[in-house]
């Protein structure tokens, strides 16, 4: 039997699969990833499907500073 | 004695930086007293940088037996009291790290810092001197938080370490981070020599280095290190998609963007890691350690926050914010 892979759902923006992936997008594209975790798009908002850019975050304006 | 990739030592900047480099020569001299010197200056920090340079490549002048010369690190000490205690003053004490990591998390879309600035008018010029301030982590990426791995236990280091696995490359040294930094500064004609812009970089830029080490450095600065990893992974990734934004902008190809585009996903990643695998574990079996790490994230958004001002001050009035001797 395979091993099991570890998926976390996040309550926040993405979900992180443990290990490589392989990820057949709607248009039939592949796309790999070899990174021990990975972070796929579940909000939908992301720039760079199928993966996390972090486009989830709560956006505001003016306050305070902030680096980079 | 040393090896080929070993920088040269840079000039001294003033009394300070003068005896310690004198010392790492192998000349008996005595510094000065550290009180009498501003913690954040050029003379203290770069004095403190070159102490640390011994632990990551040395320099091509001094024996590596310097590294544990029981007078260098007497000097070293004082240095890092003196910049320990300027950071304390500086940053306000805190224990609540989840709202530490929340204020981190949020996005400030009308922002004024250097990447913002890039993005909306940014010059090629002005790119390239904010990748030569960076280049000194940036060519040692992932080094200075590498010195923390034995210092924690199995849950968080096991999280840490898939982090710097991916740092290093997974495996292949062409995808490692500096690698990758590396080509980007070769793509717009610059030096990528460890250490070349080490000359140029002003205190602010040697400042941010130098807490790295220092909590890499010492075991019983662990939670500050976590916490300086985690300021750096949660605020990188929409910072990393500006930069890549404003360099396609100023007519950079892939091979120099792709630095910047990858960390936009790395780090999308390791954020995650970071906050669920390394901080939590860590601080539910060494609680205590929790106003070690918010010391860690302030000092460290502190720091980036000053080197942030003085290129954006210089570059609103047309200068350079490259040190020129």
């Amino acid at each position: 039997m395979a091993e099991r892979r570890r998926v976390v759902i996040t309550d926040e923006g993405p979900i992180l699969v443990h290990g490589p992936i392989e990820a057949q997008l709607p248009d039939g594209a592949v796309v790999r990833s070899d990174r021990p975790v990975t972070a796929l798009c579940a909000c939908g908002r992301s720039r760079r499907q199928p993966f996390c850019d972090a486009s989830h975050r709560r956006r505001v304006r003016g306050t305070t500073e902030k680096g980079r | 004695m040393t090896t080929k990739t070993s920088p040269g030592l840079p000039a001294a900047r003033g009394p300070l930086s003068e005896a310690v480099l004198a010392r790492l020569r192998g000349e008996d001299v005595t510094a000065p007293p550290v009180a009498d010197f501003p913690a954040l200056g050029q003379d203290l920090q770069l004095a403190l940088y070159c102490c640390y340079e011994l632990h990551y490549r040395g320099f091509q002048e001094v024996s590596p037996d310097r590294e544990w010369d029981a007078s260098v690190l007497a000097v070293r000490a004082r240095l890092e009291s003196a910049f320990l205690d300027a950071l304390r003053a500086e940053v306000p004490a805190g224990s609540d790290v989840a709202g530490e990591l929340e204020q981190l998390l949020v996005e400030h879309v009308d922002d004024t810092g250097v990447s913002h600035h890039l993005r909306r008018r940014g010059a090629l010029w002005q790119l390239r001197e904010y990748l030569a301030h960076r280049s000194l982590y940036h060519l040692k990426e992932a080094d200075p938080q590498s010195f923390v791995i034995p210092r924690l236990d199995a849950a968080p280091k096991a999280a840490l370490v898939a982090i710097q696995h991916d740092e290093y490359g997974a495996g292949e040294p062409e995808r490692a981070h500096s690698k990758l930094f590396a080509d980007m500064m070769a793509a717009l004609g610059m030096c990528t020599d460890y250490g070349a812009h080490l000359e140029s970089a002003p205190a602010e830029a040697l400042a941010e280095v130098n807490f790295m080490s220092l909590c890499g450095l010492h075991r019983g600065l662990r939670g500050a290190l976590v916490g300086q990893f985690a300021a750096i992974e949660l605020t990188s990734s929409p910072g990393a998609d500006r930069l890549s934004r404003a360099m396609r902008k100023l007519g950079c190809g892939q091979e120099a963007t792709r630095f910047y585009d990858e960390h936009v996903e790395a780090d999308a990643v390791h954020e995650q890691l970071v906050r669920r695998e390394v901080i939590t574990p860590l601080l539910a079996a060494e609680p205590e350690l929790a106003s070690d790490v918010v010391f860690g994230i302030r000092s460290s958004t502190f720091l980036a926050g000053r080197l942030e001002r003085l290129l954006l001050d210089r570059w609103e009035h047309g200068q350079t914010s490259l040190r020129t001797p």
